[in-house]
């Protein structure tokens, strides 16, 4: 019995997760966009979690590499550096296509080194210094899309990149959709499968991670720095493995982004969005992957659903009210609430031995 | 002085925080297989010296040799992986993990498999991570623990925190384990209890330096003795010996412990 009840509840969410976006399908696609772009932010919040949940370094410059992730799969997939640079187009003649299956792997690697040149510096700090420094981090990377325009065009400044490549896949790019077996799968679903498929292994390597001599390491880094060096471990490696490997995951996400949307510019890489990942890991519970994806999910699922509940309040208020504002508020209000009543996150991890 | 038993030895070591002389000229040497008992008054340097040697503070000058090898105590990593292992005078457990993953985290620098064993859960990665549990619920019993496991360090009482800050540090495998006032804030069973403990890991074969408070445990349980006094050694020797020796009486005197 023992035995078989997890294994049916497994089954059920399994069912669950892969009917999801049929059953959201004909209410819009709207509705299954939000479900993706959720999905893409509990891939972030995962590997946001890594350095402050496992490692206890609060990052507000997260969101740097999932703009390194984004630019790299825009600018290998989209005509921008051709059209900025005719004397490619003789090596290119059909346009810069490179398949997505280089482009992760790369934006995976550049992100984690990337990761340890950020990390590198804010070794020493610690708390409310390292925050303030990786902000500045993640602000550099935004400046910087922002005007590698000049003199050399290369990520086209804040007008952005368009015309990225869509994900293919056995030749068919997911930006169209297919039937199969009477069923209709619209671009979004298509991604919905890749996107979850990535989570799924995403949350596999936490807990591997989470359950290995390095991740009780970075734990005990977490619980006191002087103890862990007093253990022999070098808290400066292990500092750094945790950078790069919470920032491969954001140029992972990244890259998925860039080629869902199809678009990207530098807007998308502000301040807000580190500051949201870090909310979402906070939220939910830090260093405990359930409770960091359902901080993930309820952020970026919530302000959506938001948007319907705020439009008939701003009627009531006779259009005086922005309605975007008094969403903002109604979030900002949630969180508040949230914190106030469970400081440790909405789903922190068991404590095993209850501390009285 | 030098024998082929001498686990630690140092010699000259100073060290000044701006205009006080904190350390001048120490030296000592440790032979395998004793308590080493650290004394003196508060504010004697004894914590600094451990500090020195750990590799938490450099020291301004000074030789340093562990099992007749020197070893430079920069960074406290280093000198974990070289062989001393300490405790704190303010434990310093790792709060939000359980008792057993702290005897795990000592075990860390005696084990080998990566990031890529565990995310593959290579065979490897399997075998040694049974092989950290099982000693890590091996060196719970040792110190008596090992009922407590699951518990989150932070849940454990006092006197047991203590000895889980052992075990953890025994877990390290250490040439010496260091212990810092271990007998701090503890009542006279859990005294009597710890003394017992470092005696058991001491006819184990291992090296033990003490820094106290507590003279009368010092007394009982070392092998040797040395006494601190505003940063310099003034006595050294058996603990009957020192006890009489009239410089360290005088150092005491005043602080109301010379009576013990």
């Amino acid at each position: 019995m023992k035995i078989l009840k997890p294994h049916a509840s497994t089954v059920l969410l399994a069912v669950a997760l892969l009917v999801l976006p049929l059953l959201l399908q004909p209410l819009g696609n709207a509705w299954v966009r939000i479900v993706d772009v959720a999905l893409i932010y509990v891939l972030l919040a995962l590997g946001l979690n890594i350095v402050v949940g496992f490692a206890g370094l609060l990052d507000l410059g997260y969101v740097a590499f999932f703009a390194i992730g984004a630019y790299l799969y825009a600018l290998l997939a989209s005509p921008q550096l051709l059209e900025s640079w005719a004397w490619l187009q003789v090596h290119f003649p059909q346009g810069l296509h490179t398949p997505w299956w280089v482009v992760l792997p790369l934006s995976a690697v550049l992100a984690g080194i990337f990761g340890v040149l950020l990390g590198a510096p804010t070794l020493k700090l610690r708390g409310d210094y390292l925050a303030i420094v990786t902000l500045g981090f993640g602000e550099i990377i935004r400046v910087f899309m922002n005007n590698l325009d000049q003199p050399f065009n290369i990520t086209n400044g804040p007008k952005g990149i368009g015309g990225i490549d869509p994900i293919q896949m056995a030749g068919h790019p997911l930006s169209k959709k297919i039937s199969w077996m009477g069923f209709e799968f619209n671009s979004v679903t298509l991604y919905y499968y890749l996107f979850l498929a990535t989570v799924l292994l995403a949350v596999l390597i936490c807990y591997r991670l989470q359950n290995s001599r390095t991740g009780r390491a970075w734990m005990a880094i977490r619980e006191d720095e002087v103890a862990a060096q007093a253990m022999g471990l070098n808290t400066r490696n292990l500092k750094l493995l945790a950078f790069a490997l919470g920032a491969t995951f954001g140029g992972v996400a990244g890259s998925f982004f860039a080629a869902f949307q199809r678009f990207i510019s530098p807007e998308s890489f502000g301040l807000m969005e580190s500051v949201m990942v870090v909310a979402m890991v906070v939220l939910g519970g830090a260093g405990h992957i359930p409770g960091v994806i359902l901080g993930a999910l309820l952020l970026s699922i919530v302000p959506e659903a938001l948007r319907y509940v705020a439009t008939p309040l701003q009627d009531l208020s006779g259009g005086r009210i922005d309605a975007s504002i008094l969403r903002q508020l109604l979030i900002a209000l949630t969180m508040v609430l949230a914190m106030l009543c469970r400081p440790q996150g909405l789903w922190p991890k068991d404590q095993m031995g209850e501390p009285r | 002085m030098t024998l082929p038993s001498t686990v630690l030895q140092v010699s000259g070591v100073s060290k000044r925080f701006g205009g006080l002389q904190a350390l001048n000229e120490v030296s000592l040497s440790i032979q395998t297989g004793q308590i080493y008992g650290l004394i003196g008054p508060n504010g004697a340097g004894k914590t600094t010296f451990f500090n020195v040697i750990t590799g938490l503070y450099p020291a301004d000058c000074g030789q340093f040799q562990l099992m007749e090898r020197s070893y430079e105590p920069r960074h406290i990593h280093k000198v974990v992986q070289a062989g001393i292992a300490r405790t704190f005078q303010n434990i310093r457990l790792f709060k939000n993990m359980s008792v057993l993953e702290n005897v795990m985290v000592g075990e860390h620098i005696k084990t080998h498999v990566g990031v890529w064993g565990a995310l593959f859960n290579t065979k490897a990665f399997q075998a040694e991570e049974s092989l950290i549990v099982n000693k890590a619920k091996a060196y719970l019993a040792y110190v008596g623990l090992e009922s407590l496991g699951a518990e989150l360090a932070s849940s454990l009482s006092y006197g047991d925190q203590r000895r889980l800050e052992i075990a953890r540090a025994l877990a390290t495998e250490p040439r010496l384990l260091a212990l810092d006032e271990p007998a701090a804030g503890m009542n006279a069973t859990e005294k009597l209890q710890l003394q017992a403990l470092i005696q058991k890991i001491r006819d184990g074969g291992q090296s033990v330096l003490l820094i106290e408070h507590d003279v009368r445990m010092v007394m009982g349980l070392c092998d040797r003795v040395s006494v601190l006094d505003e940063g310099h050694l003034i006595c050294e020797g058996v603990p009957q010996d020192v006890q009489k020796d009239p410089r360290v009486i005088e150092a005491y005197l005043g602080h109301g412990e010379a009576s013990a």
